[in-house]
């Protein structure tokens, strides 16, 4: 019944897109139809797969360096008090780095190959992991904690048998909301400077006035970060399967 | 009995004059017990008494503002820690470990290796009445099955002096009654040294050798008395209808 619902909301979604391309007043060149887009998608379609491989193999890498860094990250500053009240508001202030200006000065560093994509992806990625990881490491409940102590745990095995696990839903909330935007991440890595991937064949597309082709490549992005957001929900359904009914009272 | 339990000869539980203080308030002025080894002592009061206080100072959770603690020869935190199994109100079983291995997580607290301290933790799974329960998630257990689960869990590293706090306090009163009757009968199969806090006057002078009273905060001892009554025990017995009225008037005083 859901799966019905969220069908029929694409479908609308796709209809009303229809609609509004085939209206007078727009422009083909501002907006491609599902159509035109459809049909670049299957016109265009090796050239579009090999450059979404690309991509994608930007947004993995990245999203792995982004999830190592934010759990060791996480579980540093949970262990390390001062570490946490030092390195928090840095933490915050990297999200504040608007990334469109900081990208070029990557590809300057990183040169340009997929290092500048990977720091790009990473940077964005790793801040929802390591705040989500944080507060699950931080809400475990203290008769918990305190029932541990009475049991003589030392503070790994607390870590272990305790803490990690329960703040895996966390975990995996944090990698949700990275696994969406880390899409992003790596086209703004391409359009700083790439000469393959989709962000820079959608760059090129706008630049060339091949408007279907821009709409198809964002197709295949979206389709991307939404793939990428349902598998990492079924892996936490797979790791996480106490998680997911409530408790009887 | 495959714990540790047998081999130490487990020395009195005593307090002397314990107090504790959080900030202006006293939560517990003075406070002198003595329990006898394998006894079960209740501690009896209204809720803000001071009891779960008093169980986590036994514990080592915390120290005492004035006074002295000894749990089975040690006085330290840390050494009272080492002495002490101590049984919190709910059950706070870990949901993605399953029966046995919340069992054994105290027994892997103290380092003995996951696959050792499940296999130690397996036979006392029938005799506790939760054969085939093994494998079982706590989300697919009954809320007394679980609380025999957590009490396992405090039994197994084999610690002199087990501390419960209101251990059937979430229970259903149906399931209170068999979880009483099933913990007296478990403690006379494997004595201990027990001291039970609750604030059912019932449940304490039908599982304890021994029940104290506290008062309401500041909590002090206000009575002090033996249940020397042969076991099994029946609630409907008259004399032990005479203590529980004796512990109500304490209570009401």
């Amino acid at each position: 019944m859901r799966v019905l619902l969220a069908a029929l909301l694409i479908v609308l979604f796709v209809l009303a897109w229809q609609g509004v391309a085939s209206l007078e007043s727009v422009d083909d060149l501002t907006l491609a139809s599902p159509v035109e887009t459809w049909q670049a998608l299957s016109d265009d379609r090796s050239l579009l797969l090999d450059n979404a491989w690309v991509t994608l193999v930007e947004v993995l890498l990245g999203l792995a360096v982004a999830a190592a860094a934010g759990v060791l990250l996480a579980v540093g500053m949970h262990l390390v008090r001062p570490l946490r009240d030092a390195a928090y508001p840095l933490l915050v202030a990297s999200q504040a780095i608007p990334i469109v200006v900081l990208a070029p000065i990557f590809v300057l560093a990183f040169d340009y190959g997929i290092g500048p994509k990977l720091a790009i992806v990473a940077l964005i990625c790793f801040f929802p992991i390591t705040v989500n990881l944080l507060d699950g490491l931080r809400g475990v409940e203290p008769e918990l904690l305190k029932l541990m102590r009475s049991m003589g745990a030392s503070r790994l095995r607390t870590l272990r048998s305790v803490e990690l696990p329960s703040s895996l839903p966390f975990f995996f909330s944090g990698l949700k909301v990275a696994a969406t935007v880390s899409v992003i991440g790596a086209v703004f890595g391409e359009w700083a400077g790439a000469d393959e991937g989709l962000g820079r064949l959608v760059l090129l597309g706008n630049n060339q006035l091949q408007t279907p082709r821009v709409y198809a490549g964002i197709v295949i992005l979206t389709l991307m970060a939404v793939a990428l957001f349902a598998l990492v929900a079924l892996a936490e359904r797979a790791i996480c399967p106490w998680n997911r009914k409530e408790r009887p009272a | 009995m495959q714990t540790e339990a047998e081999a130490p000869t487990v020395e009195p539980l005593s307090l002397e004059g314990v107090t504790r203080r959080f900030g202006s308030v006293t939560a517990l002025d003075g406070v002198g017990l003595q329990v006898r080894a394998h006894h079960v002592m209740a501690i009896v009061g209204p809720s803000g008494c001071g009891k779960s206080t008093l169980l986590e100072l036994v514990a080592g959770l915390q120290e005492p503002d004035a006074g002295a603690l000894s749990v089975a020869g040690a006085r330290g935190a840390a050494a009272r820690r080492a002495a002490c199994a101590y049984m919190p109100q709910r059950d706070l079983l870990l949901p993605w470990r399953d029966a046995l291995g919340n069992a054994a997580l105290a027994l892997e607290c103290e380092g003995v290796p996951r696959r050792e301290a499940r296999r130690r933790a397996e036979p006392l799974f029938e005799r506790f009445g939760l054969a085939d329960f093994e494998r079982s998630r706590p989300d697919e257990l009954s809320g007394g099955m679980r609380q025999r689960v957590s009490f396992l869990r405090t039994l197994l590293p084999g610690r002199p002096v087990l501390l419960l706090d209101e251990p059937f306090g979430a229970l259903d009163a149906i399931t209170r009654l068999d979880m009483q009757e099933w913990l007296a009968g478990a403690l006379m199969d494997e004595p201990r040294t027990v001291l039970l806090v609750t604030h059912d006057v019932d449940e304490a002078v039908y599982l304890a050798d021994r029940v104290a009273v506290l008062s309401p905060r500041p909590g002090r001892v206000v009575d002090d008395f033996e249940v020397d009554l042969p076991r099994p025990r029946s609630v409907t017995d008259p004399a032990l209808v005479e203590l529980k009225a004796r512990a109500l008037e304490a209570l009401r005083a």
